[in-house]
């Protein structure tokens, strides 16, 4: 089975090719298509969990190139969580973009593909030229996902979103220059042996090439200052594409771990950027919870609620110990499957609201006001971090992790705030209701897509105990880079 | 030949980080354009600079680097393919916007901004 670890690569690209030669006025057969893809990456992922669980680490080597020249795709445990997660969240999401949302525009179904196959890439790829590509993979197909139907409101986000990105691939390919000009090879296990070797003149352009880096995936993450982008361009998106989108945050923090607990982990560069990012992740975080209470619109707030769960995570990331690192990936999961949620119940209370739409101002009473208050009580108990729920779990381990007064104020504090915008969201949108909307019945499949993410955080609440050993197992693997660099070049040598 | 390549990537990006910061999306896409010729060729000379020379080993002293020649092939498709959805995108917002700022505001405002 050494081939499964491409498959979540290879179906995506499949599926999504298959789905530009579909008729387009054959709507059926492409859901169909792209549901039954989708589908297909839940068993592969479970698949490469269980091998990575293991806790041997895959190598597959492309074209049978030998490692250190050839592009490597490596599965470990990080890789494996992050494309479980990845299609765990698309399911929902591609369900609920099948009841009508899919028709506002051409494509949905393949750039949806298309983007699951940049996603699944990037957590895969052991090659940091080849991260860049399946970075501009994903940012192209979600450059389509965010302006899929029209609007102005669209059309503006999009232009300040491309264009941010764009910029942000060109420094990405000026410190892959430096990289490859300072060591000569661009994989990341190759690299960091290469890396801790270095002196002088090479040592100061490669802590350059690094410090670049972390500036294009701060950007991905949406850091400050570099998150301005998000709750405009997020906010406007179509609900199953927003929810899609929570996780693409997600991969600049993958990349942050990755490049900074691999590639630079050795040598005088070992902890490169760790400090800008402690200050740096508290200012988001505390920004981010200004920016709930400040929003008008309830996508644009759980846009903003989304940024403050980038800035809690990229402290624990930060922090850098293997605990810290344990529960940060334990509310990674929570955020993201939340986040999601979220989104997508932003939407159906919009559907009810007539030309309000999700403005947060006292107006008719959405459709199904009982079910999606209940829904959205859930969701903000969870998002915010109170018992019982999952986020309540993650932060208790993330404060158990980090003992830093000074994180435990931003993240209490910043709950509180968040907690204040919620209610008072909730209040506006559900009891302050006059009158009733439009008489239409809630969409029964829309509808399970969004219970289905949200559920998941009473069962990441009930089962924290396997969920966070499992995180942790993670973060103990991630903690080791020997033994990823051992399993790459070993897998060269071998293969002579 | 090496300072005068440097001063070819520095006068590009510098251009091209100018246009860039410019209110209307024409400059920007030119700016775009200017700032990836100019990261292009910075891939390319990673490999160093060297006349003549074939990048086979043992056919030459001082064998050229024929990686760096791969990567900016591939970053110039990616690139050419950005600024195509870009040029698209930004002809869209003309018509939807009725303006050509980047924050499609009207035309008397965005002349205030410019200033």
């Amino acid at each position: 089975m050494e081939h499964l670890i491409i498959a979540p690569i290879l179906i995506p690209a499949f599926a999504g090719m298959l789905l530009l030669l579909e008729v387009r006025e054959r709507q059926r057969l492409r859901r169909f298509t792209g549901l039954l893809a989708t589908l297909a990456l839940i068993p592969v992922a479970l698949g490469l969990w269980q091998q990575a669980a293991t806790g041997e680490i895959g190598v597959y080597q492309l074209g049978d190139w030998r490692a250190p020249f050839g592009i490597v795709l490596v599965l470990d445990r990080l890789s494996a969580l992050m494309v479980l997660l990845t299609a765990v969240l698309a399911l929902p999401a591609l369900i609920y973009g099948s009841r009508g949302d899919d028709r506002r525009g051409a494509n949905f179904h393949g750039l949806f593909q298309l983007q699951l196959m940049g996603i699944n890439g990037a957590f895969l790829t052991g090659d940091l030229f080849n991260l860049f590509v399946f970075f501009e993979v994903l940012l192209i197909a979600s450059y389509g996902l965010a302006l899929h139907g029209r609007g102005p409101a669209r059309v503006k986000g999009g232009i300040h979103y491309v264009v941010l990105n764009l910029i942000g691939s060109a420094l990405f390919l000026v410190a892959l220059g430096l990289a490859y000009g300072t060591t000569g090879t661009l994989n990341m296990a190759d690299f960091a042996v290469k890396v801790s070797e270095l002196e002088g003149n090479s040592l100061d352009l490669a802590r350059l090439s690094g410090l670049l880096m972390w500036v294009v995936f701060g950007l991905k993450a949406a850091l400050f200052p570099l998150y301005f982008w998000l709750p405009a361009t997020y906010a406007s998106a179509t609900a199953p594409v927003a929810a899609l989108f929570a996780i693409m945050t997600k991969v600049g923090i993958y990349a942050i771990a990755r490049v900074y607990g691999l590639a630079f982990s050795g040598g005088a560069l070992a902890g490169l950027g760790r400090d800008p990012l402690w200050v740096i992740a508290l200012i988001t975080l505390g920004l981010a919870a200004v920016g709930v209470l400040g929003a008008r619109r309830l996508g644009e707030m759980v846009a903003y609620l989304l940024v403050m769960s980038v800035g809690t995570l990229m402290a624990g990331l930060a922090w850098s110990s293997p605990e810290a690192l344990g529960a940060m990936l334990y509310y990674l999961i929570h955020s993201t499957l939340v986040c999601g949620g979220l989104f997508l119940l932003a939407d159906l209370v919009t559907r009810g609201r007539g030309e309000l739409a999700d403005r947060l101002e006292a107006g008719p009473s959405p459709t199904g006001r009982g079910v999606l208050g209940v829904l959205f009580f859930a969701g903000a108990i969870a998002v915010v971090g109170l018992p019982p729920l999952s986020g309540f779990v993650g932060k208790v381990a993330l404060m158990q992790a980090v003992p830093a007064p000074l994180y435990w104020l931003f993240l209490l504090g910043g709950g509180l705030i968040a907690l204040i915008g919620l209610s008072r969201a909730g209040s506006t949108l559900f009891w302050r209701a006059t009158g009733d909307g439009e008489e239409r019945r809630l969409d029964g499949p829309r509808l399970a897509a969004t219970v289905a993410l949200l559920a998941t955080t009473p069962a990441l609440a009930i089962w924290g105990e396997p969920v966070l050993e499992a995180c942790l197992a993670v973060a103990g693997q991630w903690s080791q880079p020997g033994l990823y660099i051992d399993a790459v070049l070993g897998a060269g040598e071998s293969a002579l | 030949m090496e300072v005068m390549i440097a001063l070819m990537i520095a006068t590009l990006v510098g251009s091209g980080v100018y246009l860039t910061l410019r209110a209307r999306t024409f400059p920007v896409i030119l700016g775009i354009t200017l700032l990836s010729y100019g990261v292009n060729l910075f891939v390319f000379v990673s490999g160093r600079l060297s006349l003549n020379q074939v990048p086979v080993v043992g056919m030459s002293e001082n064998p050229s680097d024929p990686l760096p020649q791969a990567l900016v092939l591939t970053a110039i498709v990616i690139g050419f393919a950005m600024t195509a959805f870009l040029v698209v995108l930004a002809l869209r917002g003309q018509g939807e916007m009725n303006s050509d700022h980047v924050d499609g505001g009207s035309d008397g405002e965005s002349h205030k901004e410019d200033r």
